[in-house]
């Protein structure tokens, strides 16, 4: 039974759970709910939840631990000396997985039974024509030991879902009895399926949790597997970068660094101005009627998704810069992919994030302090510029730490506007290159995972986390500790 | 000892708050300037919204319409159906390039009954001006319709996008000096046929319900499969963050002890919401893809990654509307005897929902722009190019989403591709504006102020 139909199945089993657990607890009241310990409907629920919670979450586990322990078992049985390395053998795997899926698929659309399955050897049949038939292409022929492997692969995982199967519904049946046995008036029914609710809650809230660990491990381990092909000293201090994936590549992080400090840098010179004098003039001088119109129009460019300004960069500042100091004029532009470009076109994607945190910052100094300063004669601006800002400095440093930190993360607008090649140059019209948009282009494309030249992308995701996270730490900080100086 | 203050026989400054002296003169030009930099600030800001607005527009409407040319073609019976029985599996055999000949000849075939002359020496460079989907189509239309051979029946053809270019003023004359595609003649003709009714713009349809199509054929490609991707990974989101996510506020916000377990966890969540999006594509990559070896390219991945993306989102946004509840409710529901769990599902819930609500939405429309982790779990190079069969293809098959098949568009360098890719940043947009007035109405009609 598919694993969908396992669920229909647990499904319907709790709703008649709900209904067997609701009429029995009314039974043993004789009928009246003023008997019971809890409300009717919670011995329902109580039913229903002893079905629902082992069941899926048997059938949650089996889902992902049985392909772990088939592939463990597969792999280790394919003879050794037939592949070189971890790399080839999972691509054997791959193959294994494709005839297993391909023979799964013989059987049915009826080209063969399952006895002809089992008693296939590649020395009688050609596979690859009878599964190309079927709809699955092969790249190549198929190996005795594949064929095997696939054979092993198909009977463990037949005989793995069967027992999924017998166990989940086994186990769903069980929760149903157990909850039936429970219920009589004086259960307290309540009591326990709060309690079962307080469990999924936490365990919605430690989802968090599980995503951070999953982007540690995944980053970890991988950058392990780098670090062992690939010295590190190498990686961090290497001045150039250029994968090849014949071999050979060097893998500097240094260039990358620059690329994107540099258009970070830039990003941050066009939005932190513009954005500080927006946030002080919509706070401080702009009447309700302009505040209203201009504030929510701002944070539109926050809502605008990436790629739009991606293609803005590449297709509408990147061609205007080139008309203005391109090669028919000034001559200092080549193309319109520059470190320019993308800076510009960040920087006016993090306008609204400086305008709106500082805005916030700005109307949080208290009404006291300004109007102390204006009452000993100071005018508006000397106010804001000698009281307002020293005291939200903190904070805004806080935002332009938190811009600064969107501005490394960002993709989108460097994949498309920032060009490809790795310089370290101090030419600001010159292409270069930053780490989120390696890590783009070493993952996409048909790279062999155990390759270095793939494997970097995870080290350099590891150092995008680990400086963004810092800076991200770091802006928290300085918020929190000088926030209530004032107050 | 006041005296010391007065120096007698200086004579007092002669200053009236009326005239201005030049200290105050200075100050206030110097406010006069803040202000200005201030309006310069909004307006600079405002400015490159209507510049970008205006962008995407001017590039993106012509994606809208599309040139198809009429011509009547006749389905000959000798090169169709060579033995004359009308059976499927011969005529099967003809491909494609048989019915090159065909277009040629009804091509010419209408030229001359318009009375236009034909400058080309080849009758081969007539085929330039249709598209290379073309033969597909009237083979389709042939196999279907077998019976039909023999007969005149008139197509309407897409054009070539350099035709459809020409047409929409982005192919000058100049251009095609260095273009092998198309020739200064073919724009001639091209004028001419659009005189005669042959050669007509009309809205197109294909874009917005339409498949993806190969690198050549820039007047087929449309994105409607891949907003069928995009809606599935939006399913997925909705269906797994918006429980997920509201199970954890309650808990956070209503249920957990001070402690330094959920003090880890509220300053775990705050950090997921800054963590670059690309990084949840690397950890989709690793987690979903490596090692848990879920089909790549697929909807249902793609939706787990962008979960995991807007949870924090959804969390925080939660966790205000919940904390907008005041404790009256809370402690009436109490006194009156219900459990704490009681009060929070049948009296906070409810009423913080319009405020969850719009917290969703606004958490799907930014999961809904998203590109880069989609980038890495291969929803990009994948030419979607089929309608889903049924639901659980639709989560499962190979498909593209919105923004990736945008960014495909813009990585094809043909400037057809890049009107197309315009296009779709309207569609997209449309969605993320739809999505977010409803926030702002959900949020205005039900949101009660305490």
């Amino acid at each position: 039974m598919s694993a969908f139909w396992i669920l229909v199945v647990v499904l319907a089993l709790a709703a008649i759970g709900y209904g067997l657990g609701r009429s029995r607890a009314m039974a043993s009241a004789g009928g009246d709910a003023r008997h019971l310990h809890s409300l009717p409907g919670y011995y329902g629920y109580n039913a229903a939840l002893s079905v629902l919670v082992p069941a899926l979450g048997l059938l949650v586990v089996w889902l992902i631990v049985q392909p772990l322990i088939v592939q463990g078992v597969v792999s280790g049985s394919i003879p050794e000396g037939t592949y070189a390395d971890a790399g080839a053998l999972n691509l054997l795997m791959s193959d294994v997985r494709r005839v297993a899926e391909g023979l799964d698929m013989a059987v049915a659309q009826g080209v063969l039974n399952a006895d002809q399955v089992a008693s296939l050897r590649v020395e009688d049949t050609n596979l690859r024509e009878l599964l190309g038939q079927v709809g699955v292409a092969l790249g190549s022929d198929v190996e005795g030991y594949v064929l095997n492997a696939a054979q092993e692969y198909r009977s463990m995982t037949a005989t793995g879902n069967l027992l999924r199967t017998a166990l989940v519904l086994i186990l769903a049946v069980a929760g149903l009895a157990f909850a039936f046995t429970r219920t009589n008036k004086d259960f307290r029914a309540r009591n326990v399926v709060e309690k079962v609710v307080l469990a999924l809650l936490i365990f919605a809230a430690s989802i968090a949790i599980l995503t951070t660990i999953g982007i540690v491990l995944s980053l970890v381990f991988n950058t392990i597997e780098f670090f062992k092909l690939y010295p590190w000293t190498d990686f961090f201090f290497g001045l150039t970068w250029a994968p090849s994936f014949g071999g050979g590549s060097e893998l500097g992080i240094i260039p990358l660094f620059w690329g994107t400090f540099y258009i970070s840098i830039i990003a941050l010179a066009v939005a932190v101005p513009i954005g500080l004098f927006a946030a002080v003039y919509l706070s401080e001088y702009a009447s309700p009627t302009v505040r209203a119109f201009a504030k929510p129009l701002l944070e539109v460019l926050a809502g605008i998704p990436t790629i739009v300004y991606g293609l803005f960069a590449l297709l509408t500042v990147g061609p205007a810069l080139v008309a203005v100091f391109g090669p028919d004029s000034l001559g200092w532009m080549g193309g319109s992919r520059a470190v320019m470009t993308a800076g510009i076109v960040m920087g006016i994607m993090l306008i609204p994030f400086v305008s709106s945190l500082s805005d916030d910052i700005i109307n949080s100094v208290p009404q006291a302090m300004r109007d102390g300063s204006l009452g000993l004669g100071a005018t508006k601006s000397e106010t804001i510029k000698q009281v307002v800002l020293p005291a939200a400095l903190p904070g805004i440093v806080g935002a332009v730490l938190l811009a600064a930190s969107r501005a490394i993360g960002e993709t989108m607008i460097v994949v498309l506007g920032a060009g490809a090649a790795a310089r370290l140059s101090m030419n600001p019209f010159e292409a270069m290159t930053t780490v989120t948009a390696k890590v783009v282009s070493q993952l996409t494309g048909d790279a062999d995972f155990a390759s270095p030249e793939a494997l970097v992308a995870f080290a350099l995701g590891m150092t995008l986390f680990v400086i963004t996270l810092g800076l991200n730490i770091f802006a928290l900080w300085i918020v929190r500790k000088y926030r209530e100086q004032y107050e | 000892m006041t005296d010391a203050t007065t120096t007698p026989g200086a004579a007092a400054p002669k200053s009236s708050l009326l005239q201005l002296d030049d200290r105050v003169r200075r100050r206030n030009a110097a406010e006069r300037r803040f202000k200005a930099y201030g309006i310069a600030a909004v307006s600079i800001g405002l400015v490159f919204l209507a510049l970008l607005l205006f962008a995407i527009i001017r590039n993106g409407v012509p994606a809208y319409t599309q040139t198809f040319l009429t011509v009547p073609i006749e389905l000959q019976a000798d090169k169709l159906d060579k033995n004359g029985n009308r059976d499927l599996e011969e005529i099967q055999k003809v491909s494609t390039f048989g019915y090159k000949p065909l277009i040629i000849d009804g091509m010419e075939a209408a030229l001359a009954g318009q009375g236009i002359a034909s400058p080309f020496e080849k009758a081969k460079d007539l085929e330039k001006m249709v598209s290379a989907s073309a033969p597909a189509q009237i083979r389709d239309f042939v196999l279907a319709n077998p019976d039909r051979i023999g007969e005149t029946v008139e197509f309407r053809l897409l054009a070539s996008s350099r035709v459809d270019g020409y047409l929409k003023g982005r192919v000058a004359r100049e251009d095609l000096a260095r273009d092998k595609n198309l020739d200064a003649e073919h724009l001639d003709v091209a004028d001419a046929m659009r005189d005669a009714g042959i050669l007509e713009r009309t809205f197109n349809w294909a874009f917005i319900f339409g498949a993806d199509a190969s690198e050549s054929r820039p007047e087929q490609a449309g994105i409607g499969v891949s907003m069928i991707g995009s809606f599935f990974m939006m399913l997925v989101v909705l269906g797994l963050a918006l429980p997920i996510g509201v199970a954890a506020s309650i808990y956070l916000e209503e249920f957990a002890p001070k402690n330094r377990w959920t003090d880890l966890i509220e300053v775990n969540i705050s950090n997921l919401a800054a963590v670059p999006s690309i990084v949840f594509g690397i950890l989709g990559l690793a987690v979903f893809i490596q090692f848990a070896h879920l089909p790549q390219s697929a909807p249902l991945v793609g939706g787990l990654v962008l979960t995991l993306m807007t949870l924090p989102t959804i969390i925080i946004s939660t966790r205000a509307s919940l904390k907008a509840v005041p404790p009256s409710i809370r402690d009436a529901a109490l006194g009156v005897g219900a459990s704490k769990m009681q009060s929070v599902f049948h009296h906070v819930l409810p009423l913080a929902m319009p405020g969850i609500l719009t917290g969703t939405i606004i958490g799907l429309a930014q999961a809904l722009g998203e590109t880069a982790p989609l980038l890495l779990i291969g929803m990009v190079g994948y030419i979607a190019s089929n309608y889903p069969d049924g639901i659980a293809s639709g989560f499962l098959d190979p498909n593209s989403a919105m923004p990736a098949q945008i960014y495909e568009w813009a990585k094809r360098a043909d400037p057809a591709y890049y009107e197309r890719a315009w296009g779709g940043i309207i569609i997209l947009l449309l969605f993320l504006m739809t999505m977010n007035i409803i926030a702002i109405i959900l949020r205005r009609r039900f949101e009660r102020r305490w």
